[in-house]
């Protein structure tokens, strides 16, 4: 027999119904000297639209980027990917500034992971990065798969650096399970959140 | 006395149905030369219901080869002709890794008190797996005392078979409400794609 925690939920919201969102948690991970963070379900047709929320992110390794894959079909995460990274950074005791296109951060039809945050976090105590991703209709098999990040962190030379990074999984198989990991060394510790947007 | 129609919304939503995020209007272009949202047009909030809007559009794809993505504001009149002005930067690298990528000003597509309609996207093309993704923010287009702000970013995979990347922002310098919005391209038409509408509460 059903019982009300089991229908309770089971109801249709009119649309003026007040305290309903698009925007649905669909997982929280919690870091804590992982090697890898994947999200290995969830990523399918139920929506256009997925981000990504980055909190507090820390490595275990001084000097080391945020990075992501895509998995497209095997269990590995190497899709192939065509992308653009620039960021603007400014030191903490105020000697330079900067706002330059990183060749070395992009990539061109390459299978590796992606460089998405910063290009030298620092692991001091308090120094972190945070950010999204968003990654548009990944269950899709006619186009290329289109996301798009923006993250800010706390670098190891002591400065604030604003990364901007776009681009494409240049494959028409779908996108189910998407992972994060450091250049080098643990995610020490942080928060990943993946949200569907209806 | 309270009836049910009173009280039946007034529950617990479990974890994550929750949320400011609220969807208005979802659109599927198909051959069409342009897609407007309309304030009071099928279901289409675009008032002062809500401070900021959000406009997603997903997987864009082109009738014709070489085009750009844009959008216009109607602020008044039929005509999505809003007075902008307006900033634009991009990006591009091949995926042959041949020459420098690009991270350039946009002079040639920002606007300054244009009518035209504002470029969101570098080229197009009409390959079968080439498309376009990203989501423009407009904030507050009812007021009348204020210019009307907005906020883009997109990625594309161009004909030129690169990865571009556009941000832009500027605001319509007028004073009138901004009561529907526009989306086409410069050439030809919306082949497919998906166009949402979010109001944040």
């Amino acid at each position: 027999m059903a019982t009300y925690a089991s229908i309770k939920y089971d109801m249709d919201l009119s649309s003026n119904a007040t305290g309903t969102g698009a925007m649905t948690l669909l997982s929280t991970q919690t870091a804590s000297s992982s090697s890898t963070i994947s999200f290995t379900s969830g990523i399918d047709s139920t929506y256009k639209e997925y981000v990504f929320k980055f909190y507090d992110i820390h490595p275990a390794t001084n000097d080391t980027e945020l990075q992501v894959g895509f998995r497209d079909g095997s269990t590995a995460y190497d899709a192939t990917k065509t992308t653009t990274y620039f960021n603007s950074l400014h030191y903490e005791n105020d000697s330079a500034t900067s706002l330059a296109y990183v060749a070395g951060h992009d990539q061109a039809q390459a299978t590796g992971f992606l460089k998405i945050i910063t290009t030298g976090l620092g692991n001091d105590n308090d120094q972190s990065c945070a950010g999204e991703l968003i990654l548009y209709d990944p269950s899709n098999t006619t186009f290329v798969k289109h996301f798009i990040s923006r993250g800010t962190a706390a670098h190891q030379e002591d400065l604030t650096q604003d990364v901007f990074v776009a681009g494409y999984c240049n494959v028409t198989a779908a996108i189910d399970g998407v992972q994060f990991k450091m250049s080098s060394g643990d995610i020490d510790s942080g928060v990943i959140k993946l949200y569907g947007i209806s | 006395m309270a009836t049910y129609q009173d009280s039946r919304y007034n529950i617990a939503l479990p974890s994550g149905a929750g949320g400011s995020l609220v969807h208005i209007k979802t659109i599927a272009a198909s051959s069409d030369s342009t897609i407007s949202f309309v304030d009071g047009t099928s279901d289409v909030v675009l008032d002062n219901t809500y401070r900021t809007y959000i406009f997603k559009f997903i997987n864009i794809h082109a009738g014709s080869d070489d085009v750009l993505f844009s959008v216009g504001f109607r602020d008044g009149s039929t005509a999505y002709d809003a007075t902008k002005t307006t900033t634009l930067f991009q990006t591009e690298h091949n995926e042959s890794d041949s020459g420098t990528p690009v991270f350039t000003y946009a002079t040639g597509d920002d606007l300054a008190q244009g009518t035209g309609f504002q470029v969101m996207t570098r080229n197009l093309g009409t390959g079968n797996d080439e498309c376009a993704s990203g989501e423009l923010w407009l904030f507050n287009p009812s007021s009348t005392t204020y210019v009307k702000h907005f906020m883009f970013k997109s990625n594309i995979n161009s004909n030129d078979d690169s990865s571009d990347a556009s941000y832009g922002a500027g605001y319509c310098n007028v004073t009138a409400a901004i009561d529907a919005v526009q989306f086409k391209f410069n050439s030809g038409n919306i082949d497919a794609g998906t166009f949402k509408l979010y109001g944040i509460a």
